[in-house]
């Protein structure tokens, strides 16, 4: 095996490392039909914002949740702090990888605190799931919504509360897993620009003072680049290019990448790249 | 209060006992004080070898079809989901009846075969409306709910059938029986079943976390820790085998599993470890008054308490799913 290749040596040892994964959805493996993703290698580092880029289509929702272990690899071996994914429950998994999804369903009244205190849930085992959590518990949940700002809602069903409110909830929740690494899939989809500002600050606040390593998949180009640490660029299910944002958000990179022209220019306070489109006609 | 609702349906009927007779009655019973005076009385009769079986199989199935429909409503993340709504009693009631006909009650044993029959009709029906319904999306609530009415549909007339070619001894009393019935139970017959569903229930209740967190969705559950395909496979097997021996004893009768949970819902959590014990003893509850009703309303002519219930019921189905029209739910 050929250890290091390519990879940056590191001191600190990487929160989550990919070797060699490729995943194809259905059950029948037939070879007409592209992976979506083909032998992805990669590296989370620690305590770093990582941001996943990259076209309709290009696999980074499905990388996530590979991440995640929502999904099985094919292929390769996905790792976390050195224990490979599929050798882990579901519960330990759930107890240091926290999953936001992008959408969430919410068919019954639960309160917005009933829901927070639903990621303690992984901390507790023992008869067929059957538990009440206990004042740590609630102590914890209560601190994670003071984090997220929606304490003051903590008796409103989510049913009755704003999309944006109920992302922070959800956040909110998967803090309450205390986990070691937080993934979030197109965490400002929905949001105003209010709201999007509100939750990159979150999560680099989380990340800088509690070294929480963060993953989120975007189509914000502009977002990723000003928050995140390292960009992982995927194209028809390869990662195109990996590094910091001033190393890839660059206009042939994403011209071949995205099939259109763009202006990157640098943003006015940060100096980083900023992406706009061009004029039409 | 359900053991107040108890006391009151024992009082009620063709022969109105006062309470005060009913605690005597049921103090003797319980506390075997054998008084010479209350030898052949009547409404020790009438209390302990008729209305009290029967009462006590009421609380038993209501409590039963209500707990499944909350872990249906679950399981398909809808809160119109019910065992008879969406097909699964029928499949057990082709089962069980399938079993009756075939003489399968007489040969096994009167008491095995025919709950072991309705169990694998109700789990063939789960197994095929869970199939039609689920999408990689998630659920389609329209589809559950169409997919349901035409497997009703297909069922029924397959007993239907079934009745019309057997021998007319054997399909006696089945007409009442598909309409739901809660006659003439025996003791033997309660404590069968009690124990049958305290099995099932025992293991469904166990599962109330892992239903909180499968109501956010399969994805989510999982993140969060829970072992999906094997708590599905759980709560199949457990909704399948409690749905078919309450059908097995009780026939079919509809919409407790949907009336109830969505009021402990409105009123009290839908944390599932608070709604399905209460869930239980409320449908239990619900189930005696009805059959109460079923029982003196039109006296001495009985209703089937299954007309009860679908009178009831359906409104308040037709009503949660016009809120849901105009987008209040989900």
């Amino acid at each position: 095996m050929n250890v290091g290749e390519g990879q940056p040596l590191l001191s600190i040892p990487p929160a989550m490392t990919v070797r060699g994964v490729s995943f194809t959805y259905g059950v029948r493996q037939s070879p007409s039909v592209a992976p979506v993703l083909d032998c992805i290698q990669s590296v989370i580092p620690s305590g770093q914002i990582v941001g996943i880029l990259g076209p309709n289509g290009s696999g980074k929702s499905t990388f996530l949740k590979l991440l995640a272990g929502l999904l099985k690899p094919r292929k390769g071996v996905i790792s976390l702090f050195g224990d490979s994914l599929e050798q882990l429950s579901a519960r330990e998994v759930a107890k240091r990888v926290a999953f936001v999804p992008q959408e969430t369903l919410q068919v019954f009244p639960f309160t917005i605190a009933e829901m927070v205190l639903m990621g303690r849930s992984p901390h507790h085992g023992g008869w067929g799931g059957w538990h009440w959590e206990d004042r740590e518990d609630r102590e914890i949940a209560t601190a994670a919504m003071q984090e997220l700002d929606v304490q003051h809602l903590g008796n409103r069903f989510v049913t009755d509360v704003s999309g944006g409110e109920r992302q922070r909830a959800v956040i909110a929740r998967a803090l309450a897993q205390q986990p070691q690494v937080l993934l979030l899939d197109e965490p400002t989809a929905f949001l105003d620009l209010h709201h999007q500002l509100d939750i990159a600050k979150i999560l680099r606040r989380l990340n800088r003072e509690r070294g929480l390593t963060v993953v989120l998949v975007s189509h914000d180009v502009n977002l990723v680049s000003q928050y995140c640490d390292t960009i992982l660029l995927l194209h028809q299910g390869r990662i195109i290019q990996e590094g910091a944002p001033g190393a890839v958000i660059r206009e042939e990179v994403l011209q071949e990448v995205y099939g259109c022209s763009v202006l990157v220019d640098r943003h006015p306070q940060s100096g980083l790249p900023r992406v706009s489109l061009p004029v039409c006609g | 209060m359900a053991g107040a609702i108890f006391l009151i349906c024992l009082g009620f009927g063709s022969e109105s006992i006062q309470a005060s007779r009913i605690l005597h009655v049921l103090g003797t019973a319980v506390w075997g004080q054998a008084s010479l005076d209350s030898v052949g009385d009547p409404s020790e009769i009438i209390i302990l070898q008729v209305r009290l079986p029967r009462l006590l199989l009421a609380f038993l199935v209501g409590g039963s079809l209500s707990l499944v429909g909350v872990v249906l409503q679950a399981l398909l993340r809808n809160p119109l989901a019910d065992p008879f709504v969406i097909g699964i009693s029928s499949g057990a009631a082709l089962g069980a009846a399938l079993a009756l006909l075939l003489g399968l009650g007489v040969a096994v044993g009167t008491i095995s075969a025919l709950p072991v029959c309705a169990f694998l009709g109700a789990l063939g029906s789960l197994m095929l409306v869970y199939r039609l319904s689920a999408t990689h999306m998630g659920f389609s609530v329209h589809t559950l709910l169409l997919a349901g009415v035409v497997v009703n549909a297909i069922f029924s007339a397959l007993i239907l059938f079934l009745t019309s070619v057997a021998d007319p001894n054997k399909t006696f009393g089945m007409y009442a029986w598909l309409m739901g019935t809660l006659t003439g139970p025996d003791y033997v017959t309660v404590m069968i079943l009690g124990g049958y569903l305290t099995l099932g229930l025992g293991v469904l209740i166990r599962q109330a976390q892992f239903l909180n967190l499968l109501t956010l969705g399969e994805e989510t559950a999982r993140s969060l820790g829970v072992e999906v395909e094997r708590v599905k496979k759980v709560v199949f097997l457990m909704s399948a085998l409690v749905t078919g021996g309450v059908v097995a004893f009780s026939g079919l009768i509809g919409f407790v599993g949907l009336i109830v949970p969505h009021a402990i819902r409105l009123w009290v959590s839908a944390d599932h470890r608070l709604l399905m014990p209460l869930s239980g003893l409320a449908g239990g509850a619900f189930l005696m008054v009805a059959d109460t009703v079923a029982r003196t309303l039109l006296s001495p002519v009985e209703l089937p308490v299954g007309v009860v219930t679908a009178l009831v019921g359906g409104p308040v189905f037709l009503y949660l799913l016009m809120q849901r029209k105009v987008g209040n739910i989900s």
